[in-house]
């Protein structure tokens, strides 16, 4: 087992973990954040996209133990107060859910892309979105979603 | 009965979803996010042979390994099983129906058949300890092509049934031979639509409890908890009424969650035996092993016609794969198309023709569309292919031939309540521009091009609503299509509505409240809709088939008429007036001629639950079920085309535009049916551009993750163009359904569209998924 | 989903590093962990030991080496993308890290780990290896420079020891009058390349005098296509160049696509690729 400091949310951590838990099933079992979802095995999904020191990246190609004194922010982590994230307001605003399962991961995947500067048109968004897969919503309305977050159209 | 007069305030509007709130802030019930005390995590070890003898099962090991509570082989549980896992649909007398059990004891069939369990403390020990059993095989011959399985001396699945062919299932009618043989035109092609993976983005998971008294509650990532009830008391010998089956929220289905499964009664039967309850959750590749997969199925299809494009005569023959085992609808699948082979046309000779195919792969059972997206596709590249031999445009050869009237009594039997094929071919034509298209395509051919345009088209109806109970006994489903719902007015006002139907996506809570609260005049906040507990809501047959709306949807419909009436009773009774003398409009009661003399219905279901003051004999309270049987399936249909650009040096083919027209019948909530549009066309498109479930020629499967079963992302797709028109069905709701419009639609749309970029230059043809080599080769081909 | 157990160590510098791998049999390095994660969790891959090098601040720099860039091994990708130098001096590196799997990945994952892992099917190394680059090497014995020709072996080969860390890597500042394209094609835009060339010409007279091309996934390395080179070095056309672009290359057959067809797509990717460069 191996001491790991880490801040999920803005709580910080300490925890005891053996090195090969990676990071997604460190959330989810040790600190109870199971917004975060498994989708796949060969980090195909994004399902379980969150952030890491601010960008975004998939918890389930990380290792717990690499996370040690990182900032991690999940999907529990987005809305304050009560108030949904903007990204979180647009999803709900242009129906961009439907079963729910991928949207923590694309909702952290879309505000790590708005957040770089890089959403500047649908092009770049469908691109910025290329590690993350949805099986319900054929992608139209989580990038108007996006657009509608970022201000371009 | 008095009908009801309400403005309709929600229905037709587009309501924001009622899901979304706990879905957007990671709040979500899936099972893999459940916990209870105690619960231990159970590994399945899988037959990595297509075939084999199991010889042995050595367990020693394993049962030592570090927190493990359990290990079992097949052979150690065989008591625990009062039923073969069950299949609802023995289409035919002589189907061949082998058992098929939780886990194979002499016998693995199929690359990811399960032999043997280990339950530990925790996944990883689990899976560590999973490595330690060994296994004994000793490999058999093996087959995975539909068709080479039929041929002599092929590998058997089943020995004892002496053959691969499961079943044959007709439908003839009128004289399609004669018809072929006075035609002036006859067309025949084949057609092979590759397995699919449905690849739902939660994989399957479970959590059984059982209790001392054997009282069972299984939460399961389902589609069918109701189903799934019932089957498990076949399968475990326990009563229904001491199993709970709950759906949490359910990330996707697709049909792949529309099944009994293997892992559903071994977690049971081993919290059972345990008395702790047991945890499962598939990895993804083994999702893509032991969770059903669509389609696989060779198709021979045939039209005769004149030589002015009227078809006279389409038959079909088709070999479909069933798999290793009949799962619960496996062998029905292609049946459930077997009605629409004449599509959206008027066709009068007809002949469909089934035979089920046993191979040593994943059964296959319901995949979005389940046997209609199959139809589809044969019947819209056969009539692109007719229009090339009878020199017509695709376009008019289609509208030709549309059913013009309704309703329309097809060949095969059943009648098309509404629609209007016509006017979504001229809307879609409106939003196509195909005059541009084919300018820009003149161009670029003019030019030589190395990227040339094509546009496809598929017009389509598809029957679902699935569906009238008396229907499904005839073609010997084992059970109804009926779907039921309780309204439960609470004394202060809100409401509570049970539904049978189990959404996993599909917005109910949100389109049920508006439709329940139209017809009873309250707001669409005031109602909340419970759904997936069996416990809660005890009648149903749950989500799949695009059945809800019209089906349980209806239900409601009913439902609320009762609440309705029953509330116009006591509010009659309580003014002294006659029930007739009474208007209901806006949630409200108030006497013809006197608006001022009304009441509430809310205040009504609180006069109901005082009962101070209630008609005599009158029950108190204010909640009434109803249980819907539908008369008719449900036929949506419509128009839809794609713009396909064709890198010819490299066979890179990419969609450009998609745009689809739909009647769906009456819109409940027009941006959740563009949602259903949008995610059902998707997965058409994948079939038809990445997916392809692929096995070598003994059953082992190649594309074994998401690496190489190419669902595609955002980067891949454009923007879509939705648009409807509108017949209503008839039902009181007018509604039809949508949830799988798109994928029946889209595939040959896509694939028409690429034959039509390269018929310049003589290609006819492009197998399905379109990969680039395909494209590539097939421009090679004809280059030769 | 799950890999089997491993002991794992903490790097505090590249020395350490060094040390860790000398003192454990069987023991792989990780930074990003998108190359070996993969493979661990579905337990293709089962290192008794795992190095942690991603805390090794020291290797993590983009920066001017006389006429080359050199480049910290544990350089994420996302880095590479957006160093300014790279931008400016050799933007085929910068361009190309910007296209590797995804932008999760590109957050974590290094071009030392890229470099290191030796796929045949990955962009980096193509890149590398066409620009004739640099792999600094150290290891037990001291460091070493391998030219990129000789660095990768075979597939997940490559010439490092089983002690050994690359640390930095070296490639050539492009002048005014070069030209480079890195022309990709892949089923999805996640997916690694069918097939990728990376170009890298010399523009002169309207047209190219020399070219550097490597192929992405067409055998069992990185490859450099030798025989389109000659035929540019002797005054051939881009087309009757790019027709020979596969000569020698044993690409080898997947779900992507056959090794023919790969043939095919890297003559036609030439061609492409040395048109784009010529008109860069």
């Amino acid at each position: 087992m191996r001491h790991v400091t880490l801040s999920a949310n803005g709580v910080r951590h300490e925890l005891e973990v053996e090195p090969r838990e990676l990071l997604v099933y460190v959330l989810r079992d040790r600190l109870e954040l199971t917004g975060t979802n498994v989708g796949c095995d060969t980090s195909s999904c994004g399902s379980c996209t969150v952030l890491v020191n601010g960008e975004a990246v998939k918890s389930c190609t990380m290792l717990g133990v690499q996370a040690d004194g990182m900032e991690i922010t999940t999907i529990e982590g987005l809305a304050t107060n009560g108030h949904l994230h903007p990204v979180q307001q647009a999803f709900h605003d242009h129906h961009a859910l439907q079963c729910g399962y991928c949207t923590p991961g694309m909702v952290l995947a879309a505000v790590s892309l708005i957040d770089s500067g890089e959403a500047v048109d649908e092009a770049a968004i469908r691109e910025g979105l290329e590690g993350n897969l949805c099986r319900c919503t054929g992608y139209h309305n989580i990038v108007k979603a996006v657009a509608a977050a970022a201000g371009v159209s | 009965m008095t009908t009801t007069e309400t403005a309709g305030n929600f229905v037709g509007t587009s309501v924001k979803r009622k899901e979304d709130a706990s879905l957007l802030r990671g709040s979500g019930t899936f099972v893999e996010n459940l916990n209870l005390p105690g619960t231990v995590f159970m590994a399945l070890v899988r037959s990595p042979y297509p075939h084999a003898r199991i010889k042995s099962v050595n367990l020693d090991a394993a049962k030592a390994a570090e927190g493990v509570v359990a290990a079992f082989s097949g052979a150690d549980l065989t008591e625990d099983w009062k039923g073969s896992l069950p299949c609802a649909w023995p289409v035919t007398e002589d189907i061949k129906m082998p058992p098929h059990y939780p886990l194979a004891v002499d016998e693995a069939r199929y690359q990811g058949d399960g032999v043997a369990v280990v339950i530990a403390g925790s996944r990883a020990a689990a899976k560590d300890a999973a490595e330690l059993i060994e296994v004994e095989y000793e490999q058999l011959g093996s087959i995975a092509d539909v068709e080479k399985a039929l041929a002599d001396g092929a590998p058997l699945v089943h020995d004892d049934l002496g053959t691969n062919e499961c079943y044959v299932w007709k439908l003839d009618s009128g004289d399609v031979q004669a018809a072929i043989d006075a035609a002036d035109v006859v067309v025949t092609r084949r057609y092979f639509q590759p397995r699919l993976i449905p690849n739902a983005i939660e994989p399957r998971g479970v959590l059984a409890q059982v209790g001392p008294t054997d009282d069972v509650t299984l939460w399961s990532a389902t589609q069918v908890p109701h189903v799934l009830r019932f089957a498990l008391q076949l399968v475990l010998g326990i009563t229904e009424s001491k199993i709970r089956v709950i759906a949490p929220d359910v990330g996707g289905g697709f049909g792949s969650k529309l099944n009994v499964y293997a892992e559903e009664a071994l977690a049971v039967a081993l919290a059972r035996r345990l008395g702790r309850p047991v945890k499962w959750t598939e990895e993804r590749s083994e999702n893509y092993q032991a969770t059903i997969h669509g389609r696989d199925v060779v198709h021979e299809l045939t039209f005769a016609a004149t030589k002015d494009g009227a078809i006279t005569a389409v038959k079909s023959e088709a070999k479909c794969a069933m798999g290793a085992y009949l799962q619960l609808v496996t062998p029905g699948i292609p049946l459930l198309g077997a009605w629409i082979y004449s599509g959206p046309y008027e066709i009068p000779n007809y002949s469909v023709t089934f035979t089920g195919v046993f191979t040593h792969t994943t059964p296959t059972d319901a995949y979005r569309g389940a046997g209609r997206p199959e139809a589809t596709y044969v019947l819209e590249r056969t009539m692109d292919a007719l229009a090339r031999e009878l020199g017509m445009d695709p376009v008019e050869l289609r509208r030709k031939n549309f059913v013009k009237e309704f309703p329309h009594t097809m060949a095969s039997g059943l009648t098309i309540d509404s629609g209007d094929y016509e006017a979504s071919l001229d809307r879609l034509l409106e939003l196509l521009d195909l005059d541009g298209i084919r300018a820009d395509q003149a161009e670029r051919r003019a030019r030589g091009d190395a990227k040339q345009i094509g546009v496809g088209f598929s017009t389509y109806n598809e029957m679902c609503g699935l569906a009238p109970s008396r229907i499904l006994g005839a073609i010997r489903y084992a059970v109804g299509g009926w779907d039921s719902a309780t309204i439960r007015f609470q004394p202060l006002g809100s409401v509570q509505v049970v539904t049978g139907t189990s959404p996993h996506g599909q917005s109910h809570e949100t389109t049920w409240a508006q439709i329940v609260a139209d017809e009873l005049g309250v707001g669409v906040d005031d109602i909340e809709v419970l759904h997936g507990d069996t416990a809660v809501s005890q009648l149903g047959m749950d989500t799949y088939g695009s059945r809800s709306l019209a089906v349980g949807g209806m239900a409601l419909y009913h439902a609320s008429q009762k609440i309705v009436a029953k509330a116009r009773r006591i509010v009659a009774h309580q003014l002294e007036v006659a029930e007739d003398d009474l208007e209901f409009a806006d949630g409200s009661f108030s006497v013809k001629g006197s608006p001022d003399r009304s009441m509430g219905i809310a205040a009504a279901a609180f006069q109901a639950h005082a009962a101070h003051n209630l008609p005599d004999g009158m029950e108190p309270g204010l909640e009434e079920a109803a249980t819907y049987d539908p008369a008719n399936f449900s036929w949506p249909g419509g128009a839809h085309a794609a713009v396909v650009e064709v890198d010819t040096e490299t066979g890179d083919t990419r969609l450009v535009r998609y745009v689809a027209v739909d009647d769906v019948g009456n819109p409940v909530n027009p941006q959740i049916i563009d949602g259903q549009v949008h995610g059902g066309v998707t997965q058409g498109i994948a079939a038809a551009l990445y997916e392809e479930g692929t096995y070598d020629e003994e059953g082992n499967l190649l594309t074994t993750t998401m690496t190489t079963y190419l669902v595609p992302s955002a980067a891949e797709l454009p923007s879509y163009e939705t648009d409807r028109i509108e017949t209503r069905a008839d039902n009181p709701l007018g509604v039809k359904g949508v949830g799988e419009t798109g994928t029946i639609a889209a595939a040959p749309a896509v694939i028409n569209a690429i034959v039509d970029a390269l018929s310049h230059l003589g290609v006819t043809d492009i197998q399905m998924p379109a990969t680039p080599e395909r494209v590539w080769t097939a421009i090679e081909e004809v280059r030769t | 989903m799950i890999p089997a157990a491993f002991e794992y160590e903490v790097a505090e510098s590249a020395d350490h590093a060094v040390a860790l791998l000398g003192e454990h049999e069987d023991a792989k390095l990780l930074a990003g962990g998108h190359s070996l994660l993969p493979a661990m969790k579905l337990r293709l891959a089962r290192p008794a030991t795992l190095v942690d090098v991603g805390r090794v601040a020291e290797l993590s720099y983009v920066r001017e080496d006389g006429d080359r860039i050199a480049i910290g091994a544990l350089t994420r990708h996302k880095d590479v993308a957006s160093a300014a130098l790279l931008r400016e001096h050799c933007p085929i590196v910068s361009y190309t890290a910007g296209q590797v799997g995804d932008p999760q990945v590109r957050h974590r994952g290094t071009i030392g780990g890229s470099l290191a892992h030796g796929d045949p099917a990955s962009d980096l190394p193509t890149v590398v290896l066409a620009l004739d680059g640099e792999l600094v090497v150290r290891g037990s014995a001291g460091e070493r420079t391998i030219p990129a020709a000789a660095f990768f072996a075979g597939v997940f080969q490559t010439a490092m020891g089983s002690d050994e860390m690359l640390v930095e890597i070296r490639v050539p500042k492009l002048g005014s009058g070069t030209g480079w394209s890195y022309t990709k094609m892949s089923r999805r835009a996640q997916d690694w390349a069918t097939v990728a060339v990376a170009a890298v010409v010399e523009r002169s007279n309207g047209s190219i005098g020399k070219a550097s091309i490597g192929l992405t996934n067409m055998g069992a390395t990185p490859l450099r296509a030798s025989a389109a080179e000659e035929a540019i070095a002797d005054g051939g056309s881009i087309e009757d160049a790019a027709a020979l672009a596969a000569n020698g290359a044993e690409p080898s057959s997947d779900h992507a696509a056959t090794a023919d067809f790969r043939r095919h797509l890297a003559r036609v990717l030439t061609r492409r690729a040395l048109q784009e460069a010529a008109a860069r």
